[in-house]
């Protein structure tokens, strides 16, 4: 299962930014409600998280120290 | 409902004290849940309990009259907030929101009191901590003057990656941007300049450190390890 942005439901106010900048189709807008499609072409540019006017997209990072 | 004796244990405030001196000190606790983005305190308001993190994880900031958030700790199991209110009866300096489900263990002002002239270990405890506070604030203000972001970033990658055990926050650009004093776009710019210097690999969602020397020497740590009292950056 691939790790993908999450969208907090509450603030988002369905302007569809996010939908706009993805190059990955990881966002579908549906009658003002957002959708997040599970895919591995997701490459977490985040870019959806800085274009969101409402701050309801998260791209939280995992930081590993690699052995 | 009452606390957990082996976590209190586990407190810095409570290090050292026997079976019956925290068995007398539980029953002064209450416990406090929190889900993530809900918030515990509000800077500026009056307070007047002290809170241990019992799971989970809190983020202590202030926010500027524009709007502009700075972080100052992210506060993790067993550790203390809201000390300075308790301690000298002013308002919050800070406000602190729920990172994650949380569960807090809480004491009333009057009661900690209490516990501490029963108890005069956990008031030298105290005194331990609050040390480490201040040597971490000092550090904090060294970074957010001296130091450039390239570096704050690299110092936040050393600090926040996940321990052994498996313990480590997630963190957002905006979130790294809010510790590191400085705008989200920097933290794009900061991490890509990292990977090019070969010092950490960006796949997807992880930052991988693959060249921890070459980090700590952009974070300007030196062999004689600065301690805060988050986490230590071994030498």
């Amino acid at each position: 299962m691939a790790e993908m942005p999450t969208v907090d439901g509450k603030k988002c106010n369905g302007c569809g930014l996010c939908v706009s900048v993805c190059h990955c189709h990881v966002f579908v807008l549906v009658e003002n409600v957002i959708s997040v499609i599970e895919t591995e072409e997701c490459t977490w540019c985040t870019q959806c998280e800085a274009v969101c006017p409402t701050g309801a997209i998260s791209c939280p990072y995992e930081i590993i120290v690699e052995k | 409902m009452s606390v957990d004796v082996e976590l209190l244990k586990a407190f810095p405030y409570f290090s050292g004290l026997d079976r019956a001196e925290l068995e007398s000190s539980r029953g002064f606790f209450f416990e406090r849940k929190a889900q993530r983005g809900e918030f515990v305190l509000k800077e500026g308001e009056h307070g007047e309990t002290l809170y241990f993190v019992a799971s989970g994880v809190v983020k202590e900031f202030m926010t500027s009259t524009d709007g502009k958030e700075q972080t100052l700790r992210l506060i993790r199991p067993g550790e203390s907030f809201n000390d300075v209110p308790i301690f000298d009866g002013g308002p919050n300096p800070a406000s602190a929101v729920a990172m994650s489900p949380l569960v807090l263990y809480g004491i009333r002002k009057g009661d900690m009191e209490r516990v501490m002239r029963e108890h005069p270990s956990v008031a030298l405890n105290a005194i331990k901590a609050l040390a480490g506070r201040v040597r971490y604030f000092v550090s904090l203000v060294e970074d957010l003057s001296f130091r450039h972001v390239i570096g704050r970033v690299a110092k936040i990658l050393l600090e926040q990656a996940r321990t052994e055990t498996g313990s480590g926050p997630r963190l957002t650009q905006q979130e790294m941007a809010a510790m590191a004093g400085t705008a989200r776009e920097m933290i794009g710019r900061a991490l890509k300049a990292l990977e090019e210097d070969g010092a950490i690999r960006l796949d997807r969602h992880r930052i991988l450190i693959t060249d921890r020397d070459a980090l700590r020497e952009m974070a300007g740590v030196t062999l004689e390890t600065k301690v805060t009292d988050r986490q230590q950056i071994e030498p």
